[in-house]
């Protein structure tokens, strides 16, 4: 049998079920690949009594007969959902020491799934970044390397650590948040699967807030199946949650049928970017070939915003972080900055924000701030909703027309080495996310699949977009699309 | 557009981030940058395009307008870096 935490969650359900291993055993699994994983710093806070009290509860109910898929199988938390009485800080140094007093909606549907959990996961502070390199625990590390080269890479952002933790197999799976990106970024880079589910699929009661029009959470795991299982146990609308759909919630995984013929896919021509690497086009090809020789019809499409969807994106993602993050002010949670003598409330409020953010969170702070002030806020902000509802009005043309989904590649480039873009201008950065974010500016889903390796050696993945609520739809076209790739690559173990 | 020193002052003042004045120079010409990233946005016809508002097009949920939730003094305060007496403490406000 494989080592126990290098299983998918099919697998885990399937053996716990007849009884041929425990959740104990998985936990420990786990536990220990975690343990000699630090070089990955993928794990911020670890939880090991939390977990084998989860798994021992699991395993009982496994024995009982009462077993949902996600019984017994041991998940990495990402830093941004709070988890109760433990550290819950976006990876920013202003929530430090922070325990919240309660769960979130999606941890607490895993959880009475019976789902364990490891502990919390490395991020980009408040989901900020596409490298993880902005979080106060320093760097995560993405378990690939550029073939005999050395070179610390990295896993994409924001929920890096839990892309690093599922291609390293330290976890069977883990939860991730998506507001331009970061769920389909990270897991392009390290060679898994993440699905962002449609706005509202998942409640975001709990999660700590980025840009609440945008933001998502969804799972990030080994392969397409698990995804499917894993999105089951976290979506469903939420009383907590007004923006939390009032859909029933499919079985997804019942939908992977691995018949798309008659499907039409859309290849959308305005994502033929300027200076692709040529990799990365051949991939998109060769996916849309694999696709047809499904049965399904390839058609060009054309989004024609695409071009306008990043800098909306800038203008709008920050301008919610500026009044969500407004909440940081050293009197609830977390830190306060220590005052001189006669420093009145402006001042510690102004001490505590520069201690407390990091420069890129400051930046996206003050860009909001800008954008949304007087004199400007309709040359930007508005202006930037109305780009947004032309972005909109693309996809739904093209699904109008007949699309059932799109086919795009995930990510501009491989992985790039932590530090390689630290003198590059904050919007060279920002580029990472071409590709996804106009899914987050038009509320639909989307997912990455790893479909094959450059000639580094370094996973590529592609990314499908599906129509509002139409995730089972989207999983079983992913589903085709990774049986066709039959991608299988892992990293080779060094840490 | 670009941010001279005195609109990075202000806006980080709105923001209730405190900035060094020798940081602001670098400042002012980052945010100039992020700006002028953005000014493409002037290139798209907007007119009679209608803000989004909303994602998805559902009417926002409502609910009875009562008390479902409270009492919990304790847990409420319980992360403050400063709390007496069943309050949140702060350095003396005087205006």
């Amino acid at each position: 049998m494989t080592d126990l935490n290098s299983l998918t969650i099919a697998e885990a359900r399937d053996a716990l079920r007849k009884g041929e291993t425990t959740s104990v055993a998985l936990t420990e699994a786990c536990l220990t690949a975690i343990e000699s994983a630090g070089a990955l710093n993928a794990f911020v806070h670890h939880t090991p009594d939390i977990a084998m009290d989860q798994a021992r509860a699991a395993d009982a109910r496994i024995k009982a007969g009462d077993a949902p898929a996600m019984c017994g199988v041991p998940l990495g938390i990402k830093d941004l959902f709070c988890t109760r009485g433990v550290p819950s800080q976006a990876a920013s140094r202003i929530l430090q020491g922070f325990r919240p007093e309660y769960e979130s909606t999606v941890t607490s549907q895993l959880f009475d799934a019976g789902a364990v959990m490891l502990g919390k996961l490395n991020m980009d502070e408040f989901a900020m970044g596409s490298s993880n390199e902005t979080s106060v625990y320093g760097n995560a590390v993405n378990p690939w390397r550029r073939g005999n080269d050395d070179t610390a890479l990295t896993p994409g952002g924001s929920s890096g650590g839990s892309a690093a933790a599922v291609a390293a197999d330290l976890c069977l799976a883990a939860t991730g948040t998506d507001t331009g990106g970061s769920i389909r970024q990270p897991a392009a880079f390290t060679g898994i699967t993440g699905l962002k589910p449609t706005y509202g699929r998942c409640s975001r009661w709990g999660i700590v807030a980025f840009a609440s029009s945008l933001d998502q959470a969804g799972p990030m795991t080994k392969d397409v199946r698990d995804a499917a299982i894993m999105l089951q146990a976290m979506a469903g609308p939420d009383a907590k949650d007004s923006t939390s759909a009032d859909i029933p919630v499919p079985d997804f995984e019942a939908a992977l049928t691995g018949d798309i013929r008659g499907k039409k896919i859309g290849l959308p021509r305005e994502y033929r970017m300027e200076g692709m690497p040529a990799e990365i086009e051949a991939l998109w090809q060769q996916g849309a070939e694999m696709l047809k020789d499904a049965g399904a019809e390839i058609v060009d499409i054309t989004l024609p915003h695409t071009k306008y969807a990043l800098p909306a994106y800038y203008v709008i993602a920050p301008a919610e972080a500026s009044s969500n993050l407004a909440r940081y002010d050293g009197v609830r949670y977390g830190h306060r900055a220590s005052l001189d003598k006669g420093d009145g409330i402006v001042e510690m409020y102004e001490k505590t924000r520069a201690e407390g953010f990091g420069p890129e969170v400051q930046r996206r702070v003050m860009i909001g701030t800008y954008v949304l002030s007087a004199g400007f806020y309709d040359a930007y902000y508005n202006r930037a909703r109305k780009v947004r509802a032309l972005i909109k009005r693309d996809f739904d043309q093209v699904f109008d027309q007949g699309i059932d989904a799109i086919l795009t590649p995930a990510t501009p480039s491989a992985a790039f080495g932590l530090g390689e873009m630290a003198d590059a201008d904050p919007v060279a950065m920002y580029l990472n996310d071409v590709f996804t974010v106009t899914v987050n500016l038009a509320g639909l889903p989307g997912i990455a699949v790893p479909a094959g390796l450059d000639k580094q050696g370094l996973p590529l993945g592609l990314q499908l977009i599906g129509k509002p609520w139409d995730e089972a739809g989207l999983l079983n076209h992913a589903y085709v699309l990774e049986q066709a790739a039959g991608f299988v690559s892992k990293p080779a173990k060094w840490w | 557009m670009s941010i001279d020193i005195d609109t990075a002052r202000r806006v980080a003042h709105l923001a209730r981030i405190a900035v060094k004045e020798d940081d602001l120079p670098a400042l002012a010409q980052e945010l100039s940058g992020i700006l002028t990233f953005m000014e493409q946005l002037g290139e798209v016809d907007v007119d009679g395009v209608e803000p989004m508002t909303s994602v998805t097009p559902m009417r926002l949920k409502r609910r009875d307008d009562v008390v479902t939730d409270g009492g919990m003094q304790d847990r409420i305060l319980k992360n403050a870096p400063d709390a007496r007496e069943g309050f949140f403490a702060v350095p003396k406000v005087v205006e």
